[in-house]
């Protein structure tokens, strides 16, 4: 099993995300570059959060046209497990990968706080070890996590079980309360139709393990690790 | 002498835009209760190194769909117009 974190200019999260699999879980991790041209032998590619290119045009606009992408896009069309945390998730909605937008938040304002998620798939290798209606808690830090899709989009990824994550209140209860930015029914993480790509705001890289006083983001990765790279 | 393209793209209806919003509820605080409605989109200009404007039109287009606009979220238009010395 080796694990990939692809670094963008302006990836801020790259190294939480290295950090998580290499020293947390002890798995073979490398970066790579956004202009190289290959994955280097990847079992699991890693979408790290932060501000490609500025956020310039849109968030994830311009670093989906990286070479890079061209690769991931490849793998993931063979069944290879892509994780887009964050700017990651806007960059795999722009690319086309996962359905939807991520919109500016409802209140304009920029997110930096601990949430709650309700795991509402566990199909994924991302989320396999977690149990249906499971809540963890995870820190976002965004200004564009507003997720959008067409109403028939949003119909289709229900009845597929494609949505992987819901922002609710601490004990998994849905309400407009606790939908931090006002994500269209409260998604925090979708899935794309085969279920090896996911795409989600809240950051599991950054609460992996004990010292940081929450390590409800391990489980994300340690079923990733299980699956092996394996749909 | 090449031309000049003004690009609009703005959020679709169906898109909650609410720097629009708080942009509205403003000038309804200062008096302008007329206002029905704002959205908020962004303005580009781009200049071609390109005289026939077919072709300059097919080619804005495709710029459009790939990358000016996210076709999820917004709408484009745009027009073209000879460049002023």
């Amino acid at each position: 099993m080796r694990v990939a974190v692809v670094v963008f200019p302006g990836s801020n999260c790259d190294h939480d995300a290295y950090h998580a699999f290499k020293h947390i879980l002890g798995v073979p991790t490398t970066f790579v570059w956004h202009k190289d041209a290959n994955l280097e032998g990847a079992d699991a590619v890693i979408l790290p959060g932060g501000f490609s290119y500025g956020d310039y045009l849109r968030c994830g606009a311009i670093s989906r046209f990286s070479p890079i992408m061209r690769v991931v896009e490849a793998f993931a069309k063979k069944g290879g497990p892509v994780l887009g945390i964050c700017n990651g998730f806007q960059i795999l909605t722009e690319a086309g990968l996962l359905p939807g937008a991520l919109v500016r938040n409802r209140n304009l304002q920029y997110i930096c706080r601990d949430l709650h998620v309700r795991t509402e798939s566990t199909r994924s290798p991302f989320t396999r070890q977690l149990h249906a209606g499971q809540v963890l808690k995870m820190p976002v830090g965004h200004g564009e996590g507003c997720y959008y899709a067409d109403p028939k989009t949003l119909k289709r990824l229900e009845a597929e079980g494609r949505i992987a994550f819901r922002y609710t209140d601490p004990g998994g209860v849905l309400s407009d309360e606790w939908n931090p930015n006002g994500s269209l029914q409260s998604i925090a993480g979708v899935l794309n139709e085969t279920g090896n790509v996911l795409g989600l705001m809240p950051h599991p890289d950054r609460c992996a393990e004990k010292i940081l006083g929450n390590d409800d983001g391990r489980k994300l990765f340690e079923s990733i690790i299980a699956a092996g790279g394996k749909r | 002498m090449g031309l000049r393209a003004k690009v609009y793209v703005t959020p679709r209806k169906s898109v909650l835009d609410p720097q629009g919003r708080a942009v509205s509820g403003a000038l309804h605080s200062l008096g302008y209760g007329e206002v029905e409605d704002v959205r908020i989109g962004r303005f580009m200009e781009v200049r071609l190194a390109e005289r026939d404007r077919g072709v300059a039109e097919l080619r804005l287009e495709e710029m459009c769909r790939k990358l000016l606009a996210n076709p999820t979220i917004e709408d484009y238009r745009f027009e073209i117009e000879e460049e002023r010395a």
